[in-house]
């Protein structure tokens, strides 16, 4: 009777593991497919913006129009990366959002360390003028 | 984005999408991630932490140029080549990012093979990416020489302010070093891929585990993700 009970047991538990197998990995044949033309296009589309960031640099642009210019062309390659090639913008948002979110908190430190060397570079300014 | 990808499960996705998705995907004693294997997350996470690295170096090399009062050396002229009796500005950077970002579309194009199974195909274009991925640690191998011959050093150069050096060898050289295991990793499993571990399934000599062609698209985002730390390097250190 027991081990019966037992028996009964143990096929359910082999029944969990087995529906347990099917949601856990194997990559058969699945993946992320997509057409070759999607990556030839972003990998022109990188390229074009390449080379205008490249060209930024040998026209000699200078002031706001550089800053802005280069970081447009910097965010919109990180995008066509982490997008396309990367395959994020196919994932659940789940874990897009685990991912990605981090790293914009850096910015929080970009703020903080643009105001602490702003006040080192006042303080070196003030008290160490010769050295300039 | 409403169709998600089935990366590697057979789950039948009748999951909501969305805001939604986060919150019922992350809640109640489960698996946060639930169409990427283990393998792919674990990757993705420890990208994530690589970002951070890199983020701290950049922020470091932000913080000595703001604060410091000597001018800093403009890269324009400091990576400058002399080709063919012309003087052009960053030309060597230019075609580094231009080969790093050919050996990101040789991989794309491999993770794509890899998942229709042409072993030939996909192994021959990792392979590519890794001749692309030494041609730039070459690259940049000779920009280091000139530079040192130059007289720049961690510690002072010629030019400017003496914090150009250590950052310059800082971040370049963490990339570099990024970019050097990453060639090794695409070897190694290239060589999986060829010799046909992955349609045999053959069990791996460290894990035991059987092989998939997923471990493909893994070597792919630590290949992109070396790629991507280059497009801010080249945007915040050489062009700004």
């Amino acid at each position: 009777m027991t081990n019966a009970a037992l028996d009964v047991q143990g096929t359910q538990h082999s029944l969990q593991a087995h529906v347990l197998d099917t949601v856990a990995p194997v990559a058969h044949g699945k993946g992320q497919q997509h057409p070759i033309k999607l990556y030839l296009v972003v990998w022109g589309w990188l390229f074009v913006l390449s080379t205008c960031s490249y060209l930024v640099d040998y026209f000699g642009l200078q002031g706001n129009l550089r800053w802005s210019l280069i970081v447009l062309f910097m965010v919109l390659k990180a995008g066509l990366i982490v997008a396309v090639f990367m395959h994020m913008a196919w994932e659940r948002l789940a874990l897009a959002y685990a991912i990605l979110l981090p790293p914009v908190l850096v910015l929080v430190f970009v703020t903080i360390m643009v105001l602490e060397s702003d006040y080192t570079r006042l303080l070196r300014v003030l008290f160490f003028a010769s050295s300039t | 984005m409403a169709e998600t990808a089935l990366t590697s499960t057979g789950e039948p996705s009748a999951r909501v999408g969305g805001l939604q998705g986060i919150v019922a995907d992350w809640s109640s004693d489960q698996r946060a991630f639930k169409n990427v294997s283990w393998g792919k997350a674990m990757m993705w996470i420890f990208l994530l932490s690589d970002t951070f690295i890199f983020s701290c170096f950049l922020l470091s090399y932000m913080t000595a140029r703001m604060s410091t009062t000597v001018p800093w050396p403009n890269p324009s002229e400091v990576f400058a080549l002399n080709l063919g009796g012309r003087h052009i500005p960053l030309i060597l950077i230019a075609i580094m990012t231009f080969i790093l970002i050919s050996s990101s579309g040789t991989m794309a194009m491999a993770v794509n093979f890899g998942y229709r199974r042409d072993r030939v195909k996909t192994a021959a274009l990792m392979l590519a990416t890794a001749a692309f991925g030494a041609t730039f640690v070459g690259m940049q191998a000779f920009e280091w020489t000139k530079l040192i011959m130059e007289g720049v050093r961690p510690w002072g150069n010629p030019w400017g302010a003496a914090q150009f050096g250590s950052s310059f060898f800082m971040i370049t050289g963490f990339h570099g070093t990024h970019v050097t295991i990453g060639v090794i990793f695409l070897l190694a499993i290239a060589r999986k891929v060829l010799r046909g571990d992955f349609d045999l399934e053959r069990r791996g000599f460290f894990t035991s585990r059987k092989g998939y062609y997923e471990i493909v698209e893994i070597t792919g985002l630590y290949w992109h993700f070396v790629d991507l730390v280059w497009v801010f390097i080249f945007a915040l250190f050489y062009l700004w």
